[in-house]
């Protein structure tokens, strides 16, 4: 009886502490997200900031190495498979993500509009996107065979070409070949972003712009381009970031070749990481890519900030 | 005297040759290795109280490998009552998965992989020179690729027991090669390079192509380069594994004899991956390739026709004069993580003796060539002549690593293809032969440097 009255005011004192934390804001506030920092910190924050620090090593796999400094970048800036990598990267990011962009905003303005099967439409539009990319690309695997080509095969019919087209044996109809696969892929993400963005556009703009007899071009150019630049910019940058980190279709494709022709920042560093066993080379190879993708996040963020 | 010691030397080789044969015969039902079990002492591993086993080792490349290894292993657990799980990768992702497991230090106890895998994390696996020297002298010794992909300098030690070589050969149309003036006998296809280019002229004179990849083909890429490279004299490294010696005027060579080659090939083998010689030879798009025993067993399965009508021959021998065949080579390796090293010796054991290996390399149909001599005369090599080239992989062949030794560089070098890349530049006309060399002398100069 003596115990339990001794600890009574323990117990009230711990239920004050507890109920005070609960009060304070600020500490509630941090006990809040404390679980999402540390799932970030853990699974996002820690790989990174390895992945950093391995790209200033010379470590392999199985062995931690030691720190070099800056050798690993500087032997990539004179390495020309690195250099072939950057440009077949920017190549390939730049004309499959404004490739995909035209294409993915016409087909939103398309099925924007009122017809008999608009629903099915759009769901079906977006079945490139939802494929696993595996999968997809296997297909183009076939595809683009040199001997077995179902699209050599249909040019063959109908008297275009009268001999086998060598896809992904010539270097520059193999990057071709990739972006043309990954333009497939890509163009519902953006028609479904920016026939998002559309959406909110109101129609009664329209209505009195119409009233005020703007043409359709007039309206695009006045009402509906202005408010859906911010969506077009988020989708755009978030295309971006996903063609340069692309892996994937290469890797099943053709695995970097012919001769390097196809490799991107991500087959080139797992193939030297990974695979020929450098970590800090392949590191260093990813490390790269860094200064683009920040650059396309902060794109992004002032974009969203605007749009709020 | 003299007649008297000949008479004797008769009299025994008669006396070995019926023996030889007979073993020969009885080695079918794996008795031969049986018979030479009791001429040396066996050697058992201590199984460890309450050990279990986690193996992990490469897919199937044909479907009665599995139950075969899996019937083994259920052998092995009723045996020692070791229980074993085995877990299957695609063999070109096997090595991602033990690099993984090296490096965090836990994982498969024991990792079926190959080429130079155990070299990567040659401080991090159980020395294992007693199994292997108890092989070596149960079965009739190692093939001489075996110790330089088993033994590291760097332990003292062997530190992982070969399996054997999944074997690579020539595949060729037999009616082509008739038509072409050649005899398509395996026993008389060409044997040196200058006739073997001739043939293959030959056979695209007649509108039947050759077709060899040159895209990022691991194993069919890898295996026909590497062999054009060694037959001429070139080679990446020195003996010293430093000196980088690939410019040279045997490189230089080679290349030529390569885009010699190249014009008898079909259009687009620059991007071929390991599956298209294998589709376009099927297709009779293609007259000649190199590959393993798989599109003979296709052929069998869906187009008997072709398999009546194709054969297999050794890679002919270039002017340094002897086999320079590169093959697939897999080797079997124990992490020091392991708290079971005994187990996973013992299974080691189990699976390579005469019982359970002539098993399962009878039931791989030839897919895979032993590296212990003794399993020369397994029934698989003699249940069809059109096996036979692949019977004697592991004796023809050189390391990858050639003349250095297998190691992190070499991985490196064949994991990136510097060599196939420097053949499809110099095939395709990217660069010239000058030019491709001195890129992958770069690339090999960084390589080992580092």
């Amino acid at each position: 009886m003596d115990r339990l009255e001794a600890s009574l005011p323990r117990v009230a004192a711990r239920r004050a502490a507890v109920g005070g934390l609960l009060e304070n804001r600020d500490a509630l506030g941090w006990a809040m997200v404390a679980p999402a920092l540390l799932l970030l910190g853990a699974f996002l924050a820690y790989p990174f900031l390895l992945g950093v620090w391995l790209s200033f090593t010379d470590s392999r796999i199985a062995d931690p190495g030691r720190f070099v400094g800056l050798e690993n970048f500087r032997y990539l800036v004179g390495d020309g498979v690195f250099r072939l990598a950057v440009l077949n990267t920017l190549l390939y990011a730049g004309v499959a993500v404004v490739v995909k962009f035209v294409l993915g905003f016409a087909l939103a303005l398309l099925v924007d509009r009122e017809f008999r099967g608009k629903r099915f439409v759009r769901a079906a539009m977006l079945l490139p996107w939802i494929v696993p990319t595996s999968l997809s690309a296997l297909v183009f695997y076939w595809i683009y065979d040199s001997q077995f080509s179902v699209l050599t095969w249909v040019l063959r019919e109908v008297g275009l070409v009268d001999r086998s087209i060598n896809y992904l044996g010539d270097p520059n109809l193999a990057r071709a070949s990739l972006i043309a696969a990954n333009v497939w892929r890509g163009v519902p993400f953006f028609a479904i972003g920016l026939l998002a963005g559309l959406q909110t556009v109101p129609r009664e703009l329209y209505e009195a712009a119409a009233m005020d007899g703007a043409g359709p071009w007039a309206r695009f150019r006045w009402i509906t381009w202005p408010l859906l630049v911010p969506v077009a910019v988020v989708v755009t940058v978030f295309s971006t970031i996903m063609t340069v980190g692309d892996f994937q279709l290469i890797w099943i494709v053709t695995k970097g070749g012919p001769a390097n022709a196809t490799h991107l920042f991500g087959t080139l560093a797992y193939q030297r990481a990974v695979q020929g066993g450098f970590l800090g080379e392949g590191a260093a190879v990813a490390v790269f890519v860094l200064p683009v993708l920040v650059a396309c996040v902060a794109l992004a963020y002032r974009a969203l900030r605007r749009e709020d | 005297m003299r007649h008297r010691s000949e008479r004797v030397t008769r009299r025994r080789f008669l006396k070995d040759t019926a023996r030889a044969a007979s073993a020969l015969a009885l080695s079918a039902w794996g008795l031969e290795a049986g018979r030479k079990a009791s001429d040396a002492q066996e050697l058992t591993f201590p199984v460890e109280r309450g050990a279990s086993l986690r193996v992990l080792r490469w897919s199937q490349f044909v479907t009665t490998d599995r139950p075969i290894f899996e019937e083994n292993a259920a052998r092995f657990t009723q045996r020692t009552g070791v229980p074993v799980r085995v877990e299957y990768e695609t063999w070109t992702d096997v090595q991602p998965k033990a690099a993984a497991a090296a490096n965090v230090g836990s994982g498969p106890d024991i990792v079926i992989g190959f080429f130079d895998e155990p070299h990567l994390w040659a401080d991090k696996l159980v020395p294992v020179t007693d199994l292997a020297q108890y092989l070596g002298r149960k079965y009739g010794g190692w093939f001489d690729v075996c110790p330089q992909y088993g033994y590291s300098p760097q332990r003292n030690a062997w530190i992982a027991i070969p399996i054997g070589a999944p074997g690579v050969a020539l595949n060729y149309r037999i009616s082509w090669v008739r038509e072409a003036g050649f005899d398509p006998d395996p026993a008389r296809f060409p044997k040196t390079t200058d006739e073997f280019l001739r043939l293959c002229r030959a056979l695209k004179a007649r509108g039947h192509p050759t077709g060899f990849a040159l895209g990022k083909a691991v194993g069919d890429g890898n295996t026909w380069v590497h062999w054009c490279l060694w037959a001429f004299g070139g080679r990446a490294v020195a003996p010293d594994n430093r000196t980088i010696t690939i410019n040279s005027p045997e490189t230089a060579n080679a290349l030529e004899y390569a885009r010699a080659l190249y014009e008898t090939m079909i259009p687009g083998v620059a991007g071929w991956l390991d599956p298209h010689n294998n589709r376009a030879f099927l297709a009779g798009e293609i007259s000649l390739t190199n590959n393993g025993i798989s599109i003979y067993f296709a052929a069998k399965n869906d187009f008997p026709e072709i398999a009546r009508d194709m054969n297999h021959a050794f890679f002919p021998v270039g002017p340094v004069g002897r086999p320079t065949e590169l093959h697939l080579f897999s080797q079997a390796y124990i992490f020091n993580y392991t708290r079971y090293p005994n187990a996973a010796k013992e299974f080691l054991r189990w699976i390579m003796e005469d019982t359970q290996y002539g098993r399962w390399i009878n039931g791989m149909l030839g897919y895979v060539s032993h590296p212990l001599k003794a399993y020369t005369g397994l029934a698989v090599w003699r249940a069809d002549p059109k096996h036979l080239p692949f019977r004697d992989a592991v004796a023809r062949m050189l390391p990858h690593s050639y003349a250095g030794r297998p190691g992190p560089e070499a991985a490196r070098a064949l994991a990136e293809f510097v060599i196939v890349d420097m053949f499809a530049d110099a095939c395709t006309g990217r660069r010239s032969v000058r030019d491709a060399i001195r890129a992958a002398e770069d690339r090999l100069r960084r390589i080992y440097r580092s």
